[in-house]
């Protein structure tokens, strides 16, 4: 998707939508910044964190990163900050801080 | 060359089905309709037809099926009555809204409570809101070809709306008439393969029913009203081309000795057969009294109705339906709204009556003609009248 423009709502007037409102061009989501209503961040802790990968697995949106050290990170552009990954770290390496106290 | 067969509605509909070479019946079988899916599902057991028949749990499910099914560009047929059509409402809009062209066969059905098996209209005036093509039937032959004119106008890239055709429960789903079934050769001729080009499909992945946040749904939901309506070109067009094959012809609004009318009475369904013969003995004794039938319901003929009404001094609409505290019957209320912009329009009287299978006879509607002429003279306090009910009625007011 890189280098396309992100469509919104006021690119298109009741006259120029596809019939039955389908979306003909695939995996666009990619471009939407989902992230931003979240309203708890994860926070990684390297040094409790054995890079097992279950945040990884278990993130619903597919949200998380593998780095190249090999430690997992959100992406923040697009996590909702739903918390299965804090939840189901073994480590307890994520904990999750509300956005506001960033 | 067309045969002459004697068929009840329900089998009328399942033969216009299985002519249409649908790929896919889901449907749950429900008193009067359950001899359109019995016969249907026997086809398929038979191989009379080669289609997949989904054996649902419910007309929720039987509805969302056939969505699924019109999504994946299979041609898909549902069917079911009264409570059956309520229980699948939400699903309507979802099949309307995105365009996905699937028809269904309603018996139609009294709704519940009392626990009524028997026709009435109730059940069809509680999903007209829903964005579908809606037609009613007078008599099996018109039951054949309304669900066979289903397809062919649905489909139309122009339309992509999902049709419903309209058949009394019993009445006509259980009673049998003489039918002429044409060849397969005409009808596949009237009836081209269905070809939906955003047809689901791994290879060209696109996205059916995102949802609309509120700065898109209102653009979204006036494109639909704006092609819904003009979808009505391509209906009657449609309609034309099935007479030009099967040498019957049909309109929106039909007219029956309405000519110099002066009273028109407004019929659905099948009760407009036994109103004809009232109009016909009225028209023997010189009064200028004719019938419309309003065929297609939705999208409304306004203009085809305007016309139709517009040199007649009164309109009797009758109404197999209450709107409950409503300012009439739904079709009496809906044609008092069509006709208030008219520079001269007719005085409007509405009926209630036939609820439940409740029988309307010839002399019902001799008193309908005689009762409605003298509201429409004298006026009267109730909002609408009523025809066969025991106990004077009173109380029907503002």
């Amino acid at each position: 998707m890189a280098g396309k423009r992100l469509k919104t709502a006021y690119d298109f007037t009741w006259r120029n939508m596809e019939v039955g409102n389908i979306v003909t061009e695939a995996g666009n989501a990619s471009l939407r910044r989902t992230g931003d209503w979240r309203t708890d961040r994860p926070i990684l802790d390297k040094e409790k964190c054995n890079k097992c990968g279950l945040c990884w697995l278990y993130c619903p949106d597919g949200a998380v990163e593998l780095l190249e050290d090999g430690y997992y990170e959100p992406d923040l552009y697009y996590c909702k900050g739903c918390g299965i990954c804090a939840d189901v770290c073994k480590r307890e390496a994520i904990i999750m801080i509300q956005e506001e106290e960033i | 060359m067309s045969r002459r067969v004697a068929l009840e509605g329900s089998h009328a509909v399942a033969e216009a089905v299985r002519m249409a070479n649908v790929d896919v019946i889901a449907s749950y079988p429900i008193t009067p309709q359950t001899h359109i899916p019995e016969r249907l599902a026997e086809m398929v057991a038979n191989g009379e037809l080669d289609a997949e028949y989904i054996p649902v749990e419910s007309e929720h499910s039987a509805m969302s099926a056939c969505v699924g099914a019109a999504a994946v560009g299979a041609r898909a047929f549902n069917t079911t009555s009264g409570q059956g059509l309520e229980l699948m409402h939400e699903v309507l809009y979802v099949a309307s809204s995105m365009r996905y062209p699937t028809v269904m066969a309603i018996c139609n059905r009294g709704l519940s409570a009392p626990l009524s098996v028997w026709a009435d209209h109730s059940d069809a005036m509680a999903v007209r809101d829903t964005g579908w093509i809606q037609v009613f039937c007078q008599n099996n032959q018109e039951v054949f070809d309304m669900t066979l004119w289903a397809f062919r106008v649905g489909e139309d890239p122009r339309v992509l709306f999902p049709v419903m055709v309209y058949l009394d429960g019993f009445t006509l789903s259980h009673v049998i008439e003489p039918v002429n079934l044409p060849q397969q050769e005409e009808v596949d001729r009237f009836l081209p393969k269905l070809q939906y080009r955003f047809a689901l499909n791994p290879d060209n992945p696109m996205t059916h029913g995102a949802f609309g946040p509120p700065d898109i749904y209102t653009e979204a939901k006036i494109a639909q009203e704006v092609a819904f309506r003009k979808s009505k070109e391509v209906l009657l067009q449609g309609w034309k081309e099935f007479g030009d094959i099967f040498g019957r012809y049909y309109y929106p609004v039909e007219l029956y000795k309405a000519e110099n009318a002066k009273t028109l009475l407004v019929l659905q369904g099948s009760l407009s057969e036994t109103a004809k013969l009232v109009v016909d003995k009225r028209r023997e004794s010189g009064e200028p009294v004719g019938l419309i039938y309003l065929r297609l319901w939705r999208p409304f003929p306004l203009h085809e109705f305007r016309q139709a009404v517009k040199d007649v001094d009164t309109l009797i609409i009758f109404d197999r339906c209450i709107s409950f505290g409503g300012p009439g019957g739904p079709v009496c209320s809906e044609i008092r709204s069509a006709l208030y912009d008219m520079e001269r329009r007719p005085k409007v009287v509405g009926f209630v009556g036939g609820l439940g299978g409740r029988d309307v006879s010839v002399g019902d509607f001799e008193h309908v003609i005689d009762r409605g002429r003298e509201v429409a003279k004298k006026g009267s306090e109730e909002i609408f009248e009523t025809v066969g009910v025991r106990g004077e009625v009173v109380g029907i007011r503002g």
